[in-house]
């Protein structure tokens, strides 16, 4: 009797022991759960638990813990949430992040406590030039880089004057910056429409505008629910076959399904630009999109092909310290040299931890089950790196 | 300035006025006569949002899934009385705005829950789908054209029911006074009751009417039932007519804003300032009107009488 307590007691020590030994790998992932904007984070959660499954839960032997919070599309609540991931849950990663203005208000409160920040979406103009930190990385781009691609598209296309529009945030003027920056016709007009958890849906007036001043094409960015809606009313308002439609993020894998349904036919064809597509042809991205297809039958979207690359790019980090969570520079070596696989294909990183990739031009259409979805054309940029490169001073 | 673009604007104004109408007047019935303040009256714009999108889904017709969503959105309102908003009249307003606050995640959760998060298009029939050549050169989406509508003929219905029937009747005296009322005998449980489930009518009808164009979504009632309350402050609590007047009002504003203000602004400040502050401005103008007429004007543009 005495024999077995005493067994069953070190057996008891020896499994504490070794869990005391194995710290585990903890990623934080700040994404929006909650309000309309809850369908790209949906979208992001699926696919960091897809990669989680398709790791086997363990990066270097260790057990990997992912805590997922809400920032209901606000700054200040997505700092609160950082503080909490870094300050009581004690993560080695924080993560996520889809809007710029809520990446921009959290940043410090990981990064000044020495941990790593990496963005699986926004890529706001500060972070790639003065904030720039050592310890930031960006599994997607900068907020320039994709419309500037689309002002090349729109030169090749001979477009002479354009309409913009956006929502009045941080990437929105960003996007803005970056169509001006390349597309060589004339402007003809501007809108910065009301953004946020009360964002503006109802673009009455701003098509009205758009339709009366002749603009020979329209470039817009409206991510999220409000893309279908701006598709929508794109369409009802006329503008269809007169002003042709320029779009960046979009026209993308949760606008489509539910273009589709509604019979939305207009947005076929439809011309955009993206560093990635789901028919990009890389061994990784049909790893990716088959796997994310058969476990939640529908496409991937550009936020979730990001947020699954992170997981691997925090794998590659830890990996090559064999699982030493301590050794900070070592894994911020390896996630700088980009060894892992992307689902972009090879890419390699900027001084300001940006990636320099292709930009290429997508449109939508019909794949073979006749579901709508977008696919490559071309490349527009070539191993583009963005513009704030300079200003890091890394 | 452009003259078509003018008229154009002019009637987006319109359209959104309506619309805002549809969801005031229930808001401003329920609180002229139940004196309740109902923050959850933007869940009932929702909930005949879903239900329409549902219905029309089903039944492969949105204007059949209308005439069916009114009735289910109706009776939601009258479920939602009779269990649980009843409850509280004898309570005071911060009870009101506190559990009307906890209805409306209750109602966002159970959409979530529901629908999911992605939200609801709504396929329109092709008849309204178009556009329409109100005057030469000026052409306007045939689904606004009929918000504005509809809108107008709800705004006439309203009017003559509660100026020319006794049900009409009851109502007016109900926002005037309720305890006189009670004291005649007349039946204030049923009649509240029946208040509020046309409030909710109307608004979820609302709601019926703007997703087509912005699709159905959690929390989207939130945002708009704020506006409606700015309008019912600047058109007199209790008021079917200050209600219409400020709506429209209230709707021309803010298209107005939204269409011309950056180009005015232009004129003082430099382009790229004008650019960013005009879209905040027009979103304050509502409610730099709203202060105004609660500095001079408190009890609103066109109060009922007899307060």
């Amino acid at each position: 009797m005495f024999k077995k307590v005493l067994l069953l007691a070190s057996a008891g020590l020896m499994v504490m022991g070794s869990a005391a030994a194995a710290e585990k790998v903890k990623i934080g992932f700040v994404t929006t759960i909650t309000t309309p904007a809850g369908v790209i984070g949906r979208d992001m959660v699926d696919a960091v638990n897809l990669a989680m499954e398709d790791i086997g839960g363990k990066m270097a032997g260790r057990d990997v813990e992912l805590i997922i919070e809400d920032d209901g599309f606000k700054p200040a609540i997505g700092k609160q949430k950082t503080d909490k991931l870094v300050k009581q849950d004690k993560v080695q990663f924080v993560t996520g992040f889809i809007w710029s203005h809520v990446l921009l208000a959290s940043q410090k409160s990981a990064l000044g406590a020495g941990k790593f920040l990496i963005s699986s979406n926004a890529g706001p103009s500060q972070m790639a030039g003065k904030l720039c930190h050592k310890n930031f990385f960006s599994t997607s781009w900068q907020n320039d880089q994709t419309p500037m691609a689309m002002g090349e598209v729109l030169n090749l296309n001979n477009v002479g004057s354009l309409y913009v529009m956006a929502p009045n945030y941080a990437a929105g003027k960003n996007m803005v910056a970056g169509v001006t920056r390349t597309f060589k016709g004339k402007i003809v007009g501007k809108d910065l429409t009301k953004w946020g958890k009360d964002a503006q849906l109802d673009f009455s007036a701003e098509l009205a505008k758009a339709k009366a001043s002749g603009a020979e094409g329209i470039f817009v960015f409206y991510p999220g629910k409000a893309g279908g809606a701006f598709i929508k009313q794109y369409a009802q308002a006329g503008l269809q076959g007169k002003i042709p439609l320029y779009s960046v993020f979009t026209v993308d894998s949760i606008a489509l399904p539910k273009l589709q349904k509604a019979k939305m036919s207009g947005v076929m064809g439809s011309v955009m630009t993206q560093f990635w597509a789901p028919d990009l042809d890389t061994p990784q991205n049909k790893k990716f999109v088959s796997g994310f297809k058969k476990k939640y039958g529908r496409y991937p979207s550009f936020y979730a092909a990001q947020s699954y690359d992170t997981i691997f790019l925090i794998k590659s980090a830890v990996e090559s310290v064999k699982g030493d969570l301590s050794n900070m520079d070592g894994m911020r070596a390896a996630m700088k040299a980009a060894n892992f696989p992307s689902v972009r294909g090879k890419f390699s990183y900027g001084n300001n931890h940006f990636p320099i990739q292709n930009f290429y031009s997508r449109k939508v259409v019909k794949d073979s089950e006749g579901v709508w979805t977008t696919s490559v054309q071309e490349v527009v940029l070539k191993n583009h790196q963005d513009t704030y490169a300079k200003d890091c001073s890394m | 300035m452009d003259w078509v673009l003018i008229i154009t604007q002019l009637l987006n104004g319109l359209q959104l006025g309506l619309l805002l109408f549809l969801l005031a007047s229930g808001l401003t019935l329920v609180f002229g006569i139940m004196d309740f303040v109902n923050l959850a009256h933007g869940a009932l714009y929702m909930i005949g949002a879903y239900f329409c999108a549902s219905l029309s889904e089903v039944t492969g017709s949105f204007l059949l899934g209308i005439a069916l969503a009114i009735p289910a959105t109706a009776a939601a309102g009258a479920l939602l009385e009779i269990s649980i908003i009843r409850r509280l009249y004898s309570k005071d307003h911060l009870d009101h705005v506190l559990a009307t606050f906890g209805l409306i995640l209750c109602f966002d959760t159970m959409v979530h829950f529901l629908w999911g998060p992605e939200g609801k298009a709504i396929e329109l029939p092709a008849f309204l789908d178009g556009r329409l050549t109100i005057l030469p050169g000026v052409e306007f989406p045939t689904f606004r054209l009929s918000i504005i509508l509809a809108g107008l003929l709800i705004a006439f219905g309203l009017y003559f029911i509660i100026s020319h029937t006794k049900t009409g009747m009851l109502i007016r005296a109900g926002a005037s006074n309720r305890q006189m009322v009670s004291a005649h005998g007349i039946d204030i449980k049923s009649l509240f009751t029946m208040v509020f489930a046309v409030g909710a009518a109307m608004a979820g009808f609302a709601g019926m009417m703007i997703s087509p164009i912005t699709e159905a979504s959690i929390g989207m009632g939130n945002e708009i039932i704020i506006v409606a309350f700015v309008v019912i402050i600047i058109g007199g609590i209790g008021s079917i007519k200050g209600a219409f007047l400020a709506a429209i009002l209230v709707g021309l504003i803010d298209t107005m804003g939204r269409s011309f203000l950056d180009t005015l602004l232009k004129i003082i400040v430099s382009e790229e300032n004008a650019e960013t502050a005009a879209p905040a401005l027009s979103a304050m103008a509502i409610y730099i009107l709203m202060a105004t007429v609660l500095a001079f004007r408190p009890q609103g543009l066109f109060p009922p009488k007899g307060r």
